[in-house]
Formats: structure tokens, C-alpha cells, sequence
């Protein structure tokens, strides 16, 4: 693919990713008119309970899908890449079950930790990282041991069953109430982030987002394994380490406000290499990016279809399952 | 000139704090400018001689010398300029066409961002002419053959620019013309380019007749170095590859088998024929004696025993048989 190709490309997402995000301000039970909304973004909204809508509810929403659609689909990507496997994902891999045990310890578990910590804002994400990057970790180390495509994803499988099965527990021992706001919390919901969650959320995301462009050129090495990578100069322990964080970042501190949504981190990966016809991380990223930012406000924008309020989760794994089942197929 | 050496090097495994030694003691010289093999049966630790020579690994002993310089004290960045590596690792990565695979060769001269200056270019282009990929340049390597695949990561070595290239094995899984086409690359690589290039291999026919120089590990831990007729002549080979069921062929460089000749016959006459008329009654149990009492004799386009020419081998094979029955009854 030529060089213009690839321009022109980039320039017809970026325009269909503003048109998503519009439309995702638009959409809603209450019709709000798109010369309203360009008014109300350029701050001179006339009707107070519009802009109320627009700048309290529906803004933050739509930031928060673009931020999970970003932040999943680049893990994604760094996992598919570091494992050598086209089914990796920070779902599959048991990462989101590692972000939501951190989660589930928060808000089931609060009196293990000191109340300071609890009371603060950065509690929730702050666990959510750790518990994914935790479980990544566990992960890498089966990897060792275990070297082929299908087993290394029951190994991810099992570590999020486990997961599960802790939350499971802290979920009998809980009082109804904290059970309730996690159940609720776990059916993914962009609609629950505010600005104040945001405040927490977008530096978390930006560290992770600039660990991940920092790495772009060794994970095009590391497509070659890791005895290529290291004979070409890569420190294999620091990138790992550095993938490792930035994938608990990005991964972990999405799921800490949205809920685990799934399939995302698999799919966009395989919808940017399937448009770019390529394998450099230097246009993939910039590609999962666009991608991925369109394909959740696409799920936002179906999920509120008026009167059925879908749970994100259910709309994404609509779109993600296929994509798996396509890949499984077309590799045998 | 000798680039790399070892002097009293160990190499084996550390398994839970025990060492496993592989090979020790070993003193060994790779020259630029020359193919040099590495030989020995399964298990005798080529791969891991390799993975030490070239930093994957640390040596259990001794040390490795990299330009006079110990190996352990480089940097991953500093070694990657001076070894390319050729691998078995199976490469699968989608969408990745030829020159992409090459350019990966650049990395440790290439900025953070990973973008190609017009020297990288032109290395990389070079690299692909040498391997004759030119045709297939914007190809995708999961749509290749084997042996081209071999090919581009031989081309990714040299995009590397370093002054040694190691490649482990780098003939297995490719069919006898490709194997061929690929020792003769690499011979051609070291004379033109005057890299030092070092490739183990478990086909010695090939090896003996494309190698400068022949590393030979056996499985008593020895390791002989020299030139292969050399090491012919002094019977090493016959040593290092021992066997009751095989034994190194010392007039073709290849391995025969020991088939259990429980049964003789003389013979004589023309001697490319000659051959493969030996094989032919080795299979079938027969042993070359001179005072034998049944005479082949080799002719130009058959053979003639007992005064009765014969023009094919399956029929010679079966007038063996019938005379042998004959003298049994």
C-alpha cells in the first residue's frame, strides 16, 4: 500500500471518528438538534437542561468510549504482539478478571484497606491496575512453560477463572448493597463515568498511551520472538516490564470505571492490520487508535437504542465474537 | 583474521542451581572472510555453542572474545552491531512482506521511532539482492517457500552489517536443491562480503564439500577444528560419528551402512559402475572378496557372471539368488 493510500486512509477514519463522536452526542432519548450540540460545545448553549445533557452526561460518555476503545485495543495489540498470538487480548488473557478482583476488593472489600485509601478517588483504578497487571504478570510467566498459541490462552482463561471465583467469594461474604453496585458495575457502563472519574482516568490512560507509542519500534522487532529481538539489541526483561505497565494501565484503569467489556482488545487489532495491510506497530497504533474510539461509540450509540438500554458488554461481544471465530477458522 | 574466539569455554545449562555442563575446555577461532561448519551428532550441543557465541547465553566457564573484546561486557546494543543471528524459530507474522522482515535488520541503527534513513534503504536493498529476493521484495513472507523464507532471514542478517553471522541449522526442513542452493549462498556470502559466517549443520556431505573450516564436536565432549579433508584424512570424522549401524564413508564423505554381509562374491571391472553395483550387493548381503568363488565382472553397459551377460541390477540380483539356492540344495 502506497504511502498515499495510506494518508488518505487515515484521513477517512479521523472524519468517520468525528462523525461517530457527534452522532454519539446527538443520540439519546431526548432529540437534541446538531447545531444545538456545536453551539453547546463552543460554550454558548441556550437551553440550560440541553447543555446540561450534553456537557454533564452525554460529553464525558462519549470521552469515556473513546478512551476505552483506545485503551483496549492497544492492549490488545501489545498482547497480540508479545505473545505471538492472534488471539490475545486483555480479556481472553484473564487481565480485565485481574482488573475486576482489584475492583470487586474496593468496593466488597473496603475494610482490608486503610480508610484513606478507600475514601480517596484513585482507590478503584489504583486496584484495578495492580489486579491486571498482576494477573499479566502470572501470565508471562506461564508463558515460559507453556509455548503453544491455544494452551497459553486456557493458562489466561484459568487465571480469570480464579479471579472470578475470588470475586465470587467476596461477593457471598458482602453486604446486598456493595454486592449490588458491583454487579451493576460489572455489566460495563460508560454512562457511570463523570468528569471527576475522568479527572483520575485520562492521566492514567495518557501514561499508558505514551509507554505504548514509546514501544512501537521494539514491538515490531519482538514479531520476530524474542531470541531475534534480543540479538538486535532489545532488552527483552525492560520491554516486557514496560508492556506490562503499560498494558495494566490502559487495560486496568479502564476496566476500573467502564466494568470488563470484551472482545474489543481482540478485534480492532485484526480490523487495522485487515484495512493497513500491515504489520508495523508505527501505523497499527495510530490505526487501533481511530478504530477502536469508533467501534465503542458505535456499541454506545446501539446499546441506548431508546427503551432497550443495552449493557455495553452484551453490544461489544456482538461485534468482538465473530471476529474470533473468523480468525480461529481461517487459520486451520 | 580471527574475529571471534573462546578460550577455555563452558557451555551447558544452569537447571535449578546444578550445572549441566554440555562441552567444556573448548578453544575455538572463526575467521572473516571464511563458511565455517558445525558438526556433530544430535544433542552434542551445537545449539547451545551457538546460543553462547553469540550472547544468548551465558557461558557456564571461560569466555568468549568478540574482536579481542569479552562478549559478557558488551551491551545488547554493541552486540547487536557486530552478530546477526540466523534462527529455527518458526516466524509467523501476518501481513509482513519481505522488505518489511529485512528492515528489521536495522534496528540497532535506527532512531526510537524506528523511521529508515536512506543508508538503511540501500542496505536493505543490497541485502535482498545478495539472497536473489529482488522478484519478491514486496511479497508476503507467509506466502513464500520454505527455502525463500530461509532466504529472507538470511537477508535480515545481513541488513544487521555485522562483521560475524551465526545461523543454526539453517538447512533443516528444506529440500535437497534449496539445501544445496543455500550452503553455496552462504559460501559466497563469506568470500564476497568477508564476514566471518558460522552455520551448524547436521549434513556433512554438504558441509564437507561447502565449508573453509569445520568445527567437529563428538559426543565424548571433544571438539576438533581444521580443514575438512583434514579431518578426513585423520580419521575424525570415523571417530566423532561411531556407530555399529553406520560408518563414515572415508572415499565419499558420506555415512554407509553396516548391513551384515554374511555372503561373497569377486569383483572387477569398470569402476563408476562399480559403485553402485557394491551397494547393490551390500543390500543384498554380499561382500566384495577377490578369491571369491562366483566372478562379476563390471562391463560398460551390464555385467557378465558365469560367461552370461546381464543387463540389469534386478537381474543380477536374482541370478545371485538362484546360484546361491543351487549350491545350498
Amino acid at each position: 500500500m502506497s504511502k498515499r493510500q495510506k494518508n488518505s486512509l487515515f484521513f477517512l477514519l479521523i472524519f468517520i471518528t468525528l462523525a461517530f463522536f457527534v452522532l454519539d452526542l446527538a443520540w439519546g432519548s431526548i432529540r437534541i438538534p446538531f447545531n444545538e450540540i456545536f453551539s453547546i460545545l463552543a460554550g454558548k448553549g441556550t437551553n440550560d437542561i440541553h447543555t446540561e445533557i450534553i456537557l454533564n452526561f452525554r460529553l464525558p460518555k462519549a470521552i469515556t468510549a473513546i478512551i476505552a476503545g483506545i485503551s483496549l485495543s492497544i492492549a490488545g495489540l501489545m498482547m497480540q504482539t508479545l505473545f505471538r498470538n492472534p488471539l490475545a487480548d486483555p480479556y481472553i488473557l484473564g487481565i480485565s478478571s485481574g482488573a475486576s478482583l482489584g475492583a470487586a476488593m474496593v468496593m466488597m472489600a473496603a475494610s482490608l484497606f486503610p480508610a484513606v485509601f478507600i475514601s480517596s478517588n484513585w482507590s478503584l483504578i489504583i486496584a484495578a491496575v495492580i489486579g491486571a497487571s498482576l494477573v499479566l504478570l502470572l501470565v508471562i510467566l506461564a508463558s515460559f512453560k507453556v509455548h503453544d498459541v491455544v494452551s497459553l490462552l486456557i493458562v489466561g482463561i484459568m487465571f480469570g477463572t480464579i479471579a472470578s471465583a475470588l470475586v465470587n467469594i467476596f461477593q457471598n461474604l458482602s453486604n446486598p448493597d456493595a454486592v449490588k453496585l458491583f454487579i451493576m458495575w460489572t455489566f460495563g457502563s460508560l454512562s457511570a463515568v463523570t468528569w471527576h472519574h475522568l479527572l483520575v482516568l485520562i492521566p492514567v490512560f495518557l501514561i499508558g498511551m505514551m509507554i505504548a507509542i514509546f514501544l512501537q519500534k521494539r514491538l515490531d522487532v519482538l514479531l520476530l520472538g524474542e531470541n531475534y529481538a534480543r540479538s538486535s539489541g532489545v532488552s527483552i526483561q525492560q520491554t516486557r516490564f514496560l508492556i506490562v505497565l503499560a498494558t495494566g494501565l490502559l487495560a486496568g484503569g479502564i476496566t476500573a470505571f467502564t466494568g470488563p467489556i470484551a472482545f474489543v482488545g481482540i478485534a480492532i487489532p485484526h480490523v487495522a492490520r485487515g484495512i493497513f495491510r500491515t504489520s508495523s506497530h508505527k501505523i497499527l497504533i495510530p490505526a487501533c487508535v481511530l478504530c477502536g474510539a469508533s467501534l465503542l461509540m458505535i456499541c454506545d450509540i446501539i446499546s441506548q437504542i431508546p427503551a432497550y438500554s443495552l449493557p455495553i458488554n452484551t453490544v461489544s461481544a456482538l461485534f468482538g465474537a465473530p471476529v474470533i471465530l473468523w480468525i480461529i477458522l481461517k487459520r486451520k | 583474521m580471527c574475529i571471534l574466539s573462546t578460550v577455555d569455554l563452558t557451555i551447558g545449562y544452569l537447571k535449578k542451581d546444578k550445572k549441566k555442563v554440555v562441552q567444556s575446555n573448548l578453544n575455538l577461532e572463526l575467521y572473516a572472510g571464511k563458511l565455517t561448519g558445525l558438526i556433530g551428532p544430535n544433542g552434542v550441543g551445537k545449539s547451545t555453542l551457538l546460543r553462547t557465541l553469540s550472547g544468548l547465553q551465558k557461558p557456564l566457564g571461560g569466555k568468549v572474545l568478540l574482536e579481542n573484546k569479552e562478549l559478557s561486557k558488551l551491551s545488547y546494543q554493541e552486540k547487536a552491531t557486530k552478530i546477526a543471528l540466523v534462527l529455527t524459530d518458526k516466524i509467523d507474522i501476518l501481513n509482513a512482506t519481505v522488505y518489511d522482515i529485512v528492515s528489521y535488520g536495522r534496528y540497532p541503527y535506527s532512531n526510537w521511532l524506528g523511521n529508515l534513513t536512506d543508508k538503511d534503504h540501500i542496505y536493505i536493498e543490497q541485502a535482498i539482492q545478495m539472497v536473489h529476493l529482488e522478484e519478491k521484495r514486496n511479497e508476503l513472507l507467509n506466502e513464500l517457500s520454505d527455502g525463500e523464507r530461509q532466504r529472507v532471514m538470511i537477508a535480515r542478517a545481513l541488513a544487521q552489517d555485522t562483521p560475524v553471522i551465526l545461523l543454526d541449522e539453517p538447512t533443516s526442513f528444506l529440500d535437497v536443491s534449496n539445501r544445496i542452493e543455500i550452503m553455496l549462498l552462504l559460501h559466497k556470502l563469506a568470500h564476497q562480503t568477508q564476514k566471518a559466517i558460522l552455520l551448524s549443520t547436521h549434513e556433512l556431505d554438504l558441509a564437507l564439500q561447502a565449508a573453509d573450516s569445520i568445527w567437529l564436536m563428538d559426543k565424548n565432549g571433544k571438539t576438533i577444528c581444521g580443514v575438512p579433508e583434514d579431518l578426513v584424512f585423520n580419521g575424525s570424522f570415523a571417530r566423532a560419528f561411531a556407530s555399529k549401524y553406520y560408518f563414515f564413508n572415508e572415499a565419499n564423505g558420506n555415512f554407509s551402512m553396516n548391513f551384515s554381509l554374511n555372503k561373497q562374491v569377486a569383483v572387477t571391472g569398470n569402476k563408476t559402475r562399480m559403485y553402485w553395483t557394491l551397494r547393490a550387493l551390500a543390500r543384498a548381503g554380499f561382500e566384495a572378496k577377490e578369491e571369491a568363488p562366483v566372478k562379476i565382472l563390471v562391463t560398460e553397459d551390464g555385467w557378465i557372471l558365469n560367461d552370461e551377460k546381464i543387463n540389469s541390477m534386478e537381474e543380477l540380483l536374482d541370478k545371485l539368488t538362484e546360484l546361491e539356492k543351487l549350491n545350498l540344495s
